[in-house]
């Protein structure tokens, strides 16, 4: 039963006050802007994008701005924002075999054409903090080597010319929309990978952490990691033709999995893909994993009861911001659900005791 | 078709365009043409897809922001502007500069807006591909003493 209550708006407006001050900090330290936000936490505002499903940085630095650092809050916001946009129509698929790659590595082939880019990374660091960051300090002079000017190939190319990895079969079909239509299972390829990029991060990675400890373990290889801009190119209706409406970072993630075989599948290399908004390597490279052990069905593999097997799970898991609008509700007022369960358990206890009466009696 | 794939270069140039640039390229070209609306700035988004491995089916990736107007030009011509992100004013010069591309004073704004925006943007990718080639790794091989 749901009783209206009133009252607390002077407390929240109070609260919300007080949040705002809170959020300035102390105003002997300079307030941040967006732009610093943007350019200074580019990595935060990558994630916000990705999992707000809403390429717009300075959107999502604004968000984390609001959002006091707290991630999944600045998801959110961009998520309710997204809602209000009218949309104005699908681009054709990008294109990554033309990305203007930034980093591209392979770890399954040292001669790959284009080469070995790591890009600006924080592998090979030594995670040591680095004091120097907490004095204003000049950026380091960057090398500069001659720049590549045609497209870098994509890795599994060269496996799929040979015909050892499984081809990917090129379509034009509309791809389903889980931010149109409820999700609904068995869902399809497109929808998994459309469910996996926007999901938490902390998520993915335990569900592709998991694949590689041994539930429902599938030897993946990173068979190529590229990170860099491509261009998005829409049709537009009243033009007649397309053009590119813009430009989008992107990591992309293909895994080259170990396949024995299987009921309908020769012995061949399988794939797993991430493709994420924005430098999210960690959040790529967990996507291909899950990606992979949710096609088992497809591939004739058996089901090993792995969590990470288990569409169902993984789909109606990953989403942070339905997680914790369902965490966070049971904060909220539950008076009168609460009134009455206290109702019951003091009901039940009344009655144990008076059960328990008589045994006491007779035991004297 | 060389007409339509000139004005498709020029538009996807001033989409990508970033907004403050484009907007001091206009008001240093001066330009205050009268117009109407036909379809005053709107802000709205646009579905990005990618491929299964890449190369295969179509999947929904996530939305970008578009902010997009039409407008003529008292002398005629009809000007679009679709351009990325969320600034109306961009959308305004983007559709101001496809109209005039159309009309006699497009080699003017070719030359005073178009081409130091695709300077520009060439200039910036090719100092990120720089950088990133100085990234690239060398392998050496260290041969074994033993025959």
């Amino acid at each position: 039963m749901y009783v209206a209550v009133k009252g607390g708006e002077r407390a929240i407006d109070n609260a919300h006050a007080w949040l705002a001050e809170e959020r300035r900090g102390d105003l002997n330290v300079a307030e941040l802007s967006v732009a610093q936000i943007r350019e200074q936490l580019s990595l935060a505002v990558n994630r916000v994008m990705a999992e707000g499903s809403l390429y717009d940085p300075d959107l999502a630095a604004l968000a984390i701005k609001q959002a006091q650092g707290d991630m999944i809050e600045a998801i959110f916001l961009i998520r309710a924002y997204r809602t209000t946009l009218p949309r104005f129509g699908a681009s054709a698929p990008v294109e990554t075999a033309d990305m203007a790659c930034d980093r591209r590595i392979s770890a399954t082939f040292k001669d790959a054409p284009g080469g070995q880019v790591l890009g600006p990374t924080f592998d090979y660091t030594h995670r040591l903090l680095d004091f120097a960051l907490a004095a204003e300090g000049e950026a380091p002079v960057v090398e500069r080597g001659e720049a590549r000017a045609e497209p870098t190939p994509h890795i599994t190319e060269f496996l799929n010319k040979e015909g050892l990895i499984q081809a990917e079969v090129d379509s034009e079909d509309v791809p389903g929309d889980l931010t149109r239509e409820p999700l609904e299972l068995p869902a399809n390829r497109p929808l998994r990978l459309q469910a996996l990029t926007r999901g938490d991060e902390g998520f993915v990675l335990s569900m592709a952490y998991s694949t590689q400890r041994g539930y429902a373990r599938n030897h993946a290889f990173v068979g190529e990691l590229r990170i860099g801009k491509v261009p998005v190119e829409m049709e537009v209706p009243e033009l007649g033709f397309a053009i590119e409406v813009g430009e989008i970072e992107l990591t992309e993630c293909e895994t080259v999995n170990q396949f024995q075989g299987s009921k309908t599948e020769p012995p061949q290399f399988t794939r797993g893909y991430g493709l994420v908004f924005g430098q999210s390597e960690r959040k790529a490279i967990s996507m291909a994993l899950v990606d992979r052990a949710l096609r088992w069905e497809e591939l004739g593999e058996d089901n090993l009861g792995a969590p990470a097997q288990d569409e169902e799970f993984v789909l109606y898991h990953s989403d942070n911001i339905q997680a914790t609008g369902f965490l966070e509700h049971i904060k909220l007022p539950h008076y009168v659900d609460f009134q009455s369960e206290l109702e019951l358990i003091r009901k039940l206890r009344r009655e144990a005791m008076e059960n328990a009466a008589p045994v006491q009696e007779a035991a004297e | 078709m060389t007409a339509e794939n000139n004005r498709r270069a020029w538009m996807s140039l001033l989409a990508k365009a970033p907004a403050d640039r484009l907007s001091a390229l206009w008001q240093a070209y001066g330009a205050a043409p009268k117009f109407h609306w036909l379809r005053a700035p709107e802000i709205g988004a646009s579905m990005v897809r990618g491929r299964l491995g890449g190369t295969g089916a179509p999947f929904n990736l996530g939305e970008m922001t578009l902010t997009r107007c039409a407008l003529q030009l008292e002398s005629g011509e009809v000007g679009h502007g679709y351009v990325q992100g969320r600034d109306k004013q961009k959308a305004e010069i983007a559709a101001l500069v496809d109209a005039l591309m159309q009309g006699p004073e497009a080699a003017a704004a070719e030359a005073a807006i178009l081409k130091p925006l695709g300077d520009e943007l060439a200039e910036a990718k090719t100092a990120r591909a720089e950088k990133a080639a100085a990234t690239k790794v060398d392998f050496f091989t260290m041969v074994r003493g033993e025959d």
